[in-house]
């Protein structure tokens, strides 16, 4: 307490610079943290891959190809070479950008993932902003109103809890594409389509991933509310003659954003594992496809790619949060 | 006034009542829970069909009658066979086998993990700690779909090799929760008693600790094996599943291929996902339910302080409150628009209390009174004091006046007026808080017992000060930060320029303490509540604090209710004390009466243990001005 005397600043010119380079420090701690992640999860999965080692080159080139050939291909792809000095020549390429080519359809896995990123980001930042607003508007009615409200949320977070994300999936399409024949029960995304087309192939998507995550996501701002409602604080404010509302819009949401935030940011990361699902369930061109096949093939770089792809997502979305939430919260800012 | 007044003693048969709530068993009450009843039903449904696959199914699990595929239900396969003319039921059945199972599998490696390293890393803090957070927070931020994807492509297709890694991603949910509530046990003193007497660390931990994570580890189990279930079925209906094996999964898979055939296909292995996972998800809130209805029943027996009371609130939320109708002494209405006059020859009091009694509804139906049957009144210029220990009822009197009691609370009897105007009239059941919104910050404030919990964190001192004024007072921005940094000088800040510009973090407690009575001030309010004021802050800076109040309030010329525990700062402050027992009134006097001669047994308990058999202080022998408390008389006490 005391020495926080001392940091105290005279002017705002001098508190706004602090603050910048304060945040600006943090931000690259946290770029470097980030890094760190990358490099561990990256090793780590290069390592287990190893594991599925021999037969690869022979699934590559067929069961026909001679010894010979198989063992070409284990050169060809740097398969003879020992696991650190492969693990260090595919981490100085990636440095640079190139993550290498499938082993078995030869495409570059960068170009493979620029592809796909678009449709799986469209639908994984849509159900997220639409899960967002939702849960927010839901979730400080029923923390604020309770009453009928509060429990309706209650009772579909349950519900929503209880149900597989993949399932929903399941029953809108065999439902409303399949039975019903409102929406296409494949996608017709495709190089070059008009905005409509995105529109149609992704609601049924969106849906059930807004459907799978805005209840549970409601809830836990409600609780995030009412923990703020029931502060001290908030008592001393009314005593002062603050109207509910001002105490509700300036002072407890401010406090429980964070909560919010982080709520919502553990639905994304989970949201997408989820969507791979979805994507398999819609047929959708998105990363989940590359996922799948990479993974059952054992096509190292791509499998590479995708995991990169997704902790690089991982640690831009936490790193957002952070600075949001010390933007809002003062004491993680001084600290 | 008294015409209007119910009959108070019979009201107290109600009093204390629910203190003796027959308390269930977490587990007896977990079965009269409907939802943990079915929940509970289904599971063990799901898991006797489980274990005697080998009996109910009538074919083996790949026995595939080529001849009659995608049939519909008949008597031999009772739910129709699959595109391989495999039988469903049957493979419905070793299903449950494999998934269950694996999930258990997924959860055990998961307790293995996080539960002994949480008690390591909260027990012992330290360097583990440190490590084992930064894994978990690495751990926490993998989407486990997708690593799963590239341990299946690593491992093959094995769904017990899937959910032993699922366990491993899972872990830090246990972790986290055992090392919270071991911290929390830890400093405990019981946990000290037992190391003082001896007992080694793991018999600390087995004895005290497991008793606290037993709970929430089954409620996490209930989550994470729901959690095991859906992911397993995902990656399986994904087609990476092991198709030689039955599960769920395996079948949705089968089933989604088919689905333009037969989409009865899809809905068995669903249902049965569905279901088991409901029955998971609702068994672990049924669970919580169980053991936040004792926590309760226990913290409702100290309702007086704020967080209690909270608790209350909570629970009122849940509970019907019109259950107060049937238990209260006399059918309230609501307030209504109009209130009645006040008495006659009462209106020259400041605040005047009459008969109230406070309380909280039960589930039970009956009413929990906290505070019963309390009178008193405050003219300008006059402190009173307010005495009793936590659970007397003081500060939910106090809350009454201010109508800030929590929402469950119920105003059961007796009315309150502020000059001359009723705010709680003798037929309202809850406090007017239309009437009370022009009051209050106004004409009444508030100074609260703890500095720094009571200042939002996220706003400047300067901002918390000057919105108050703008608001109430009407005046500029530029005026309100005027005043308030006046303000902050006369409470004695010495730099009230910094003070005004920092975040309430940044002062110190007996800092934020002037800074909370200079916003009681500041409206230049008629009766300041204050509660506890000085309770929170180092013995030097009371003395301070107490100090200013007196000061303040002389020149003021307001009405002080002060909120306390403590016969000195009474005796250093007041003009008339109030004792309060049990939400009762049990004594009354000037300070010198009560302090000298002492009449009730409590308020001598009191007294004794407090002053520990001083004599009152020679200022108030020697100066106190007589009893009837009139403002004009404060010039004795200075």
């Amino acid at each position: 307490m005391v020495e926080g005397r001392n940091r105290f600043s005279t002017t705002s010119a001098t508190e706004s610079t602090l603050w910048s380079t304060r945040m600006f420090s943090f931000i690259l701690k946290r770029l470097f943290s980030g890094i760190v992640v990358l490099l561990t999860v990256s090793a780590l999965t290069f390592f287990l891959l190893y594991f599925a080692g021999g037969s690869i080159a022979r699934n590559i080139v067929g069961d026909q190809a001679s010894p010979e050939q198989v063992a070409a291909k284990e050169v060809e792809l740097g398969l003879d070479q020992p696991l650190i000095a492969r693990f260090a020549s595919w981490l100085t390429s990636a440095a640079t950008g190139d993550l290498g080519r499938s082993w078995f359809t030869s495409e570059p896995v960068a170009q493979a993932l620029s592809s796909r990123i678009p449709v799986t980001m469209v639908m994984v930042v849509t159900a997220m902003l639409l899960i967002g607003i939702l849960a927010a508007l839901l979730g400080v009615a029923a923390a604020v109103k309770r009453g009928p409200i509060d429990r309706a949320v209650q009772v579909s977070a349950i519900i929503g809890d209880s149900i597989p994300g993949f399932v929903i999936g399941i029953v809108l399409v065999t439902l409303l594409a399949i039975q019903l024949k409102l929406f296409p029960a494949t996608s017709t995304i495709a190089p070059g389509v008009g905005v409509d087309a995105w529109i149609l192939s992704l609601a049924l998507p969106v849906l059930a991933l807004v459907l799978n995550g805005v209840a549970g996501g409601a809830q836990q701002i409600r609780s995030a509310v009412i923990k703020q409602l029931e502060r001290d604080y908030v008592r001393t404010l009314r005593s002062r003659g603050i109207s509910e509302n001002e105490i509700l819009f300036k002072h407890v949401l401010r406090s429980a954003a964070p909560a919010g935030l982080t709520v919502l940011s553990l639905q994304l990361i989970g949201m997408l594992g989820g969507v791979v699902i979805i994507e398999a369930i819609f047929a959708l061109p998105g990363i989940g496809p590359l996922a799948v096949s990479s993974t059952s093939q054992g096509d190292l770089p791509v499998v590479m790619g995708v995991v990169i792809y997704t902790v690089a997502v991982v640690i831009v979305v936490n790193l957002v949060v952070d600075v949001i939430n010390g933007w809002l919260n003062p004491k993680v800012r001084v600290s | 006034m008294s015409s209007s007044m119910a009959p108070l003693t019979p009201s107290s048969a109600s009093f204390g009542q629910s203190g003796t709530v027959v308390r269930s068993s977490p587990f007896r009450r977990l079965l009269k829970n409907p939802m943990g009843l079915i929940a509970l039903t289904v599971l063990i449904v799901m898991v006797l069909l489980a274990v005697f696959a080998p009996l109910l199914a009538p074919f083996d699990e790949n026995f595939a009658n080529i001849s009659n595929t995608l049939a519909s239900p008949d008597s031999t396969n009772i739910l129709g066979t699959d595109s391989a003319g495999r039988d469903v039921w049957s493979r419905l059945l070793y299903g449950a086998q494999l998934t269950l199972l694996s999930a258990l599998l997924c959860a055990a490696v998961a307790i293995a993990i996080g539960l002994p390293s949480g008690l390591i890393a909260g027990y012992y803090g330290g360097a583990f700690d440190a490590t084992s957070n930064w894994v978990v927070s690495i751990l926490m931020s993998l989407p486990g779909l997708i690593v799963l994807l590239a341990i299946r492509a690593a491992f093959g297709p094995s769904v017990w090799i899937a959910m032993l890694f699922f366990g491993i991603l899972i872990s830090p949910g246990y972790f986290r929760l055992t090392r919270s509530a071991v911290q929390s046990v830890r400093n405990e003193l019981y946990v000290d008693a037992a190391r003082v007497a001896g007992l080694s660390d793991s018999a600390i931990i087995g004895r005290h600790v497991f008793s606290v994570v037993r709970a929430p580890i089954i409620i996490q189990t209930a989550a994470v094996c729901g959690i095991a279930i859906a992911v397993q079925s995902g990656l399986e209906f994904l087609g990476l599943g092991d198709p030689s094996k039955a599960t769920w999964g395996v079948m949705l898979n089968e089933g989604f291929k088919n689905v333009y055939l037969n989409s009865q296909l899809l809905l068995w292995p669903a249902l049965a996902i569905g279901l088991t996972i409901g029955a998971l998800v609702l068994l672990g809130n049924a669970v919580r339910d169980a053991l936040e209805d004792s926590d309760q029943v226990r913290e409702v027996k100290a309702l007086d302080d704020a967080e209690s009371a909270n608790t209350a609130a909570a629970m009122g939320a849940t509970s019907g409150v019109g259950d107060l109708h049937h238990a209260a002494p006399k059918p309230r209405t609501r307030a209504s628009k109009e209130p009645p006059q006040v008495e006659e020859g009462t209106e020259h009091h400041l605040i005047k209390v009459s008969h109230l009694g406070v309380g909280y509804p039960q589930p039970d139906g009956t009413v929990k009174r906290v505070v019963d049957d309390v009178s008193f009144h405050v003219d300008r210029g006059e402190i009173l004091g307010i005495v009793g220990e936590s659970g007397s009822g003081k500060s939910q009197t106090a809350f009454s006046i201010l109508g800030l009691l929590p929402e469950s609370a119920r105003i059961v009897a007796g009315s309150i007026q502020f000059d001359g105007s009723y705010t709680v009239a003798p037929s309202d059941d809850l406090v007017d808080q239309r009437r009370l919104a022009s009051l209050r910050g106004k004409r009444i404030s508030y100074i609260p017992q703890e500095p720094m919990s009571n200042l939002d964190p996220a706003f400047t001192v300067g901002y918390q000060l000057v919105t108050p004024m703008i608001r109430v007072l009407g005046i500029s921005k530029a005026e309100a930060k005027e005043r308030a940094l006046k303000l902050l000088a006369d409470v004695g800040i010495p730099h009230p320029e910094r003070t005004f510009a920092a975040y309430p973090h940044e002062i110190s407690g007996g800092m934020a303490q002037r800074v909370l009575i200079a916003g009681a001030i500041s409206c230049e309010p008629d009766l300041i509540i204050a509660d506890e004021p000085t309770t929170a802050l180092d013995v030097t800076v009371q003395a301070e604090v107490l100090d200013l109040l007196r000061e303040l309030q002389s020149r003021l010329n307001i009405g002080v209710i002060l909120v306390t525990h403590n016969f000195g700062v009474v005796a250093d402050l007041c003009d008339r004390v109030v004792v309060m027992q049990n939400g009762r009134l049990v004594e009354e006097g000037t300070v010198r009466e009560i302090l000298r001669t002492p009449e009730h047994p409590y308020t001598r308990t009191l007294l004794a243990s407090m002053l520990e058999g001083k004599e009152p202080m020679t200022m108030l022998t020697a100066q106190t001005a007589p009893a009837s408390g009139r403002g004009d008389q404060k010039e004795g006490l200075r």
